[in-house]
């Protein structure tokens, strides 16, 4: 496989980066991946690339010269199908080489396309069946609140994905026990892989559900930097509550022809359309 | 050889056999998780929109409201993953149909190793071996599109539950005679041998055909049998199998509890047959569908280097 012309920039790991500049670079190198990959979920991977450089660059504490240090902030990506941006925010914060991210998906790759924890540092649990990650969550949540100062979880879920009944069972008992050091984020783009999730099976009044379980509710926009940054400090939450941050996101978000389209779900792009996606993400 | 003819993804003679069915009879409906283009239903759902139900990504609830439909007189095809549909939903699939006895047919699309690169979470490798332990659902594997089909048919034509396993590798429609049918609880043999037997089932099928005429040509007349009915599963013929005194499956599956676990526990206690299982040893590493193929020996080179060994 040819070089991708943007391992040799350094930005990734450059400490001095923003955190927008550092977002857009996960937008570059994910779409990069699915290209080189064949294979991905580039839709998914725009829309979350904000909260992740944010969450990795703006928000958790972490070593990632000692991916176990116990009091480490956690955070689980439940829609795990979304490795072109995960992997590539780990890279960037320094779990592993950024010229590995050009193994995407290859034979014996550490980068398979659901994150395995057995493979690579800075993964916390394997996601990729939807709805697995909050629960998982929780119960880090719950470990935190043992400690003195207890560490901080987040959780990254589609909007989609909270179709899926365990994530209710799993607000429920978060609810129940005032997880004050948990933060639940929904990339609320919209789309599920077929369709809106509003015409598939509608997840509205959403802020309402999550109160109503006992969460209390920031909702804002996902690719605000500034903002996120606000509401994804690390706790514990003054409410004594869990939080549910409900992020506003484009699916697509930085690439035209993708933006709002569900078909960018999976869509892998040819080689005028990756073109197209890059220039657009400009540098 | 088979190797040399036309391939096909069988999902798509599923959802043609659904469509027909459902022309015919007014009580067939399909049950989704956002599954409506992976199980190639985007035809069904424009010519019967209103018995096209998606329930959204909720695999546990897909299962019971099809158990809900059976009992309100409805014949509910349930399709999505085969991965996510066995794996997530087992309890509904044990209590709610085996054990009940719930008329739902369960469609398990891109079953075995079809999502290749996206990993173990998405391969479904283990879901014959989890569903044949339960003894009280009928489980089909078919091989190539015309089986698909009859599958389908045959699942709506019986009461009771059914798992059908759907591959969206591609493969090619298998020789058979005119008039050839299918049958539940019945293997096929579709090429005769007397020195050694190849049963497979699924994608492997037409492998194995390559592997015998491999072996043919060093002079080994392998039998291949197609184990398309899993559970109940032809004993009959798998002994028949064993009096060539060695046999090789071939499945797209764990070598755990499967097809050769199923062999074995006939063989074993019944005949003292040489017998080699073809399959995955567990979790697999990061690749193509065609690189875990090759690595685990479920080619047709693979397959005859096994009949090799246990009939030398
Ligand atoms: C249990 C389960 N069912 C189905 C799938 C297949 N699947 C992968 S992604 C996806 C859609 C997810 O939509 P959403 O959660 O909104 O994610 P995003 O829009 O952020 O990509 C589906 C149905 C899966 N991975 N897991
Ligand atoms: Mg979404």
């Amino acid at each position: 496989m040819s070089p991708s012309p943007d391992l040799a920039q350094p930005i990734g790991g450059d400490a001095g980066a923003s955190c927008a500049e550092r977002a857009n670079w996960i937008r570059r190198r994910s779409i990069q991946m699915v290209y080189e990959a064949k294979l991905g979920h580039p839709g998914g991977d725009l829309s979350s690339a904000d909260i992740l450089a944010t969450l990795y660059f703006g928000a958790m504490r972490y070593d990632p010269s000692n991916p176990a240090l116990p009091s480490r902030d956690r955070f689980v990506m439940s829609k795990g199908h979304c490795t072109g941006a995960f992997y590539s925010a780990l890279a960037a914060a320094g779990y592993f080489p950024l010229e590995e991210l050009s193994t995407y998906m290859q034979p014996l790759s550490r980068l398979n396309g659901h994150p395995n924890r057995k493979y690579l540092p800075g993964i916390e649990t394997n996601t990729g069946p939807l709805g697995h990650g909050f629960p998982v969550a929780v119960g880090m949540a719950i470990a935190g609140s043992f400690e003195p100062d207890p560490f901080h979880v987040y959780v990254l879920v589609g909007d989609g994905e909270l179709q899926e009944g365990s994530n209710w069972e799993a607000a429920m008992t978060a609810g129940h026990r005032r997880l004050s050091n948990l933060t639940l984020i929904v990339d609320r783009n919209h789309l599920q892989q077929g369709a809106a999730t509003e015409d598939t099976v509608s997840l509205e009044p959403l802020a309402d559900k999550w109160r109503a379980f006992g969460w209390t509710v920031e909702e804002c926009d996902g690719h605000d930097i500034d903002g996120l940054v606000r509401v994804l400090a690390p706790g514990p939450h003054e409410s004594g509550r869990p939080l549910c941050v409900i992020a506003e996101t484009v699916k697509g978000k930085g690439v035209s022809f993708m933006e709002g389209q569900a078909s960018w779900h999976h869509g892998v792009p040819d080689k005028e359309q990756y073109e197209q996606a890059l220039r657009e993400l400009g540098e | 050889m088979s190797g040399a003819s036309e391939t096909f993804d069988c999902r798509v003679a599923f959802a043609e056999a659904l469509e027909e069915l459902a022309e015919a009879d007014p009580r067939v409906v399909a049950v989704v998780n956002d599954s409506v283009g992976s199980s190639k239903l985007g035809g069904f759902k424009k010519q019967f929109p209103d018995r096209l139900i998606n329930v959204g990504i909720a695999e546990q609830n897909m299962v019971g409201v099809g158990a809900g439909l059976a009992n309100g007189g409805r014949i509910p095809f349930v399709s999505g993953a085969a991965c996510f549909l066995t794996a997530r939903a087992m309890e509904q699939i044990k209590a709610d149909l085996a054990y009940a006895g719930a008329n739902v047919k369960l469609c398990g699309m891109s079953s075995g190793i079809a999502y290749g690169e996206l990993g173990a979470t998405h391969h479904s490798i283990e879901d014959v071996a989890w569903l044949r332990v339960m003894g009280d659902i009928t489980i089909l594997v078919p091989s190539d599109p015309w089986e698909t089909r009859e599958a389908v048919r045959a699942a709506a034509a019986n009461e009771g539950p059914y798992f059908v396993r759907v591959s969206r590798l591609k493969v090619p429609n298998l020789p058979r005679p005119d008039g050839a049918e299918f049958r539940v609880g019945r293997a096929e043999e579709l090429r005769a041998g007397e020195d050694m037997a190849i049963l497979a089932n699924g994608i492997m099928v037409h492998r194995a055909l390559d592997a015998a005429e491999m072996l043919a040509r060093e002079g080994v007349s392998a039998r291949v049998v197609n184990m398309s009915s899993m559970s109940p599963i032809d004993e009959e013929a798998v002994l028949a199998a064993a009096e060539t005194g060695a046999i090789v499956t071939a499945e797209e599956g764990s070598v755990r509890g499967g097809l050769g676990g199923a062999v074995a526990e006939i063989v074993a206690t019944r005949s003292s047959c040489k017998l080699e299982i073809l399959g995955f040893p567990g979790f697999l590493p990061t690749g193509s569908v065609e690189f875990l193929l090759g690595r685990h020996g479920l080619t047709a080179e693979g397959i005859a280097d096994a009949a090799r060994k246990v009939a030398g």
